[in-house]
């Protein structure tokens, strides 16, 4: 390790509480590898100057005590920021400036992290590749002789992690969000419990799905954020009253005994041999970790998907009703009143938010709700009925977290159902409001990262995170990419 | 059941969104291909399933009824596209 950039979150917070390194050395450090990185798009707004007075703040007033103590970090730009632009990535929030802080981020700063900027996503997170962003393409570190996505929604903020433009985020899952880019970019994501974390003051798409955690450089860091940001939250009546356990201390990667399940449905038509190949190797590796591997049925994964896409498009058009160009936001002319809401919201919103609220609106149209949004819910319960089933004999499963590795961007982007077919092993947690968390575990023959997803019981996360870090060990993967932007 | 051009145009006048014949023929495949999609849900015969609209399973707790001073009117100013004084603008709603 030669750069301070390259060390991972855990590491660099041990540095700085030791005084090895103080908090401007490590905020200047990412400021100036980020200043180089700007071809690959990661950052919409840049609060460098700030960050770096924050961090000589900071060091005036050294305190141990804090878990993230003067680590800088950029966040998705779905998370409201007291004072500084907050768009989701759309042309409908350019401009905004919230006046107050989402509860999430205000844990990462009360315990000592700096604000570095803020990253771009997927429009409201809708997309898989981050092509959606009114602020333009994020670039994945990894190529091969062409540009790729990173994924998405969270694309900006795997990107960054991945080329070490931040020494950790925090992303949002709605259906895949984390898990998909950290598997894009060879990086660890992690998605919670649907409860474990506050949704207050994240940027609203689809509030039974949402959920926000943390993209990290490894497993270990992925606790300690995860640490950070849990816990109830009076102002999100569906954030779990859950005591917060101490993730990181208790990181174990002896995991004899586990009974790990590989679910049969998730063997695909038409996966690719390397997917397959990856999931083996993920098999021989709990299995040589002493794990009871067992084959286990998710009779109804077939049919996530399509109830995702009823589910997820009906909660956000409600939603975005709010983004009306009156009290926030962007604003176009009309003659009346009803003119020009609808003339803000055609020319504020971009095309895949307009096809999503679309198809809310329709199937919770009178006549449709029963056929789509109510069938919809009734699938979702034989979802989560399939799960707790299996955990009934399982304590973890195992799948593979895409059905590829990144792609070369606009190869899937006038197709919408081959773009949401990216979320076909990602879709089902969410539903079933579980933890899962991706893990790096190898490379294609283009040598692009491929990832592991382990999914677990609800509030569950130290069993896939000890499992998981078990799995990181026996691999060790190493980013390979050569720093080809700067 | 497919959507046709008046459909778009229904639910666009619904969802608020200016439409325009550009903006129906453009939507009009995506959003067939996507219900066509969904409707892979018909395959299952599901009638007596209990819907679930969250995976929260704790009772909603109430807070304390305490008075706390938020949201005040200069700061939720700040981001409006059309103010004057203590006022959000819009266009004319009364004759």
């Amino acid at each position: 390790m030669s750069e301070i950039y390259q060390l991972s979150l855990t590491e660099l917070v041990k540095k700085i509480k030791s005084k090895e390194l103080s908090c401007e050395e490590a905020t200047k450090s990412y400021v100036d590898r980020a200043s180089k990185s700007k071809k690959l798009n990661c950052y919409i707004s840049e609060t460098f100057d700030e960050a770096l007075n924050k961090a000589k703040e900071l060091d005036k007033k050294h305190n141990p005590d804090h878990k993230l103590f003067g680590a800088p970090m950029a966040v998705k730009d779905l998370f409201c920021t007291k004072g500084v632009q907050t768009t989701a990535s759309s042309k409908m929030l350019k401009g905004f400036k919230p006046q107050y802080e989402s509860t999430v981020t205000s844990k990462l700063w009360n315990q000592g992290a700096i604000l570095l900027g803020k990253l771009n996503c997927d429009e409201y997170a809708m997309g898989s590749s981050n092509e959606t962003s009114h602020f333009g393409n994020v670039i994945n570190p990894y190529r091969n002789d062409k540009d790729l996505v990173p994924g998405g929604s969270s694309g900006g903020s795997s990107s960054a992690v991945a080329a070490h433009l931040t020494s950790a985020t925090v992303g949002t899952d709605t259906g895949g969000s984390i898990r998909q880019p950290a598997s894009f970019t060879g990086t660890v994501g992690l998605k919670p419990t649907y409860g474990r974390c506050s949704r207050w003051g994240i940027v609203a798409f689809a509030s039974s799905l949402d959920q926000a955690g943390p993209m990290t450089k490894d497993v270990a860091d992925a606790a300690l954020l995860l640490e950070v940001i849990s816990g109830h939250d009076q102002k999100d009546s569906t954030s779990a009253q859950k005591e917060v356990e101490p993730f990181s201390k208790n990181l174990n990667h002896n995991i004899k005994g586990l009974k790990v399940g590989i679910p049969k449905e998730y063997k695909v038509d038409g996966m690719p041999k390397e997917i397959i190949d990856l999931w083996d190797k993920g098999v021989e590796i709990v299995k040589s970790l002493g794990c009871e591997v067992k084959e286990i049925s998710l009779p109804h994964t077939k049919y996530a998907l399509p109830t995702y896409y009823i589910i997820a498009p009906a909660e956000a058009s409600s939603n975005l009703a709010r983004y009306d160009g009156v009290r926030y936001g962007f604003r176009a002319e009309g003659k009346d009143l009803i003119e020009m809401y609808e003339n803000t919201r055609a020319e504020g919103f971009g095309d895949e938010v307009k096809r999503r609220i679309l198809i809310g609106t329709y199937v919770l149209s009178s006549g449709y709700y029963d056929a789509y949004y109510l069938k919809a819910q009734k699938v979702r319960r034989l979802i989560k009925n399939d799960f707790d089933e299996a955990f009934k004999k399982v304590d973890t499963i195992l799948t593979p977290t895409t059905p590829s590795s990144a792609f070369e961007i606009g190869k899937n982007i006038d197709d919408p159902i081959s773009m949401y077919l990216n979320d076909v092993f990602t879709v089902p947690t969410n539903l079933a409001g579980l933890p899962g968390i991706s893990i790096p575990a190898g490379y294609d023959q283009n040598n692009l990262p491929l990832g592991l997803q382990l999914i677990g019981r609800p509030f569950d996360e130290q069993t896939i995170l000890n499992n998981a870090y078990a799995i990181e060990k026996n691999i060790n993967f190493k980013p390979n990419y050569k720093d080809w932007w700067i | 059941m497919s959507i046709t051009k008046d459909t778009v145009k229904k639910i666009s006048k619904l969802a608020r969104i200016a439409s325009n014949e550009k903006f129906e023929e453009h939507m009009i495949k995506d959003l067939n291909s996507i219900l066509k999609f969904v409707e892979q849900l018909n395959e299952i015969k599901i009638e007596k399933v209990e819907p679930l609209a969250s995976t929260v399973e704790q009772e909603l707790i109430k807070r304390d009824d305490i008075v706390k001073l938020m949201n005040e009117k200069k700061d939720i100013l700040v981001n409006s596209p059309v103010d004057n004084e203590d006022f959000y603008v819009v266009p004319k709603v009364i004759e």
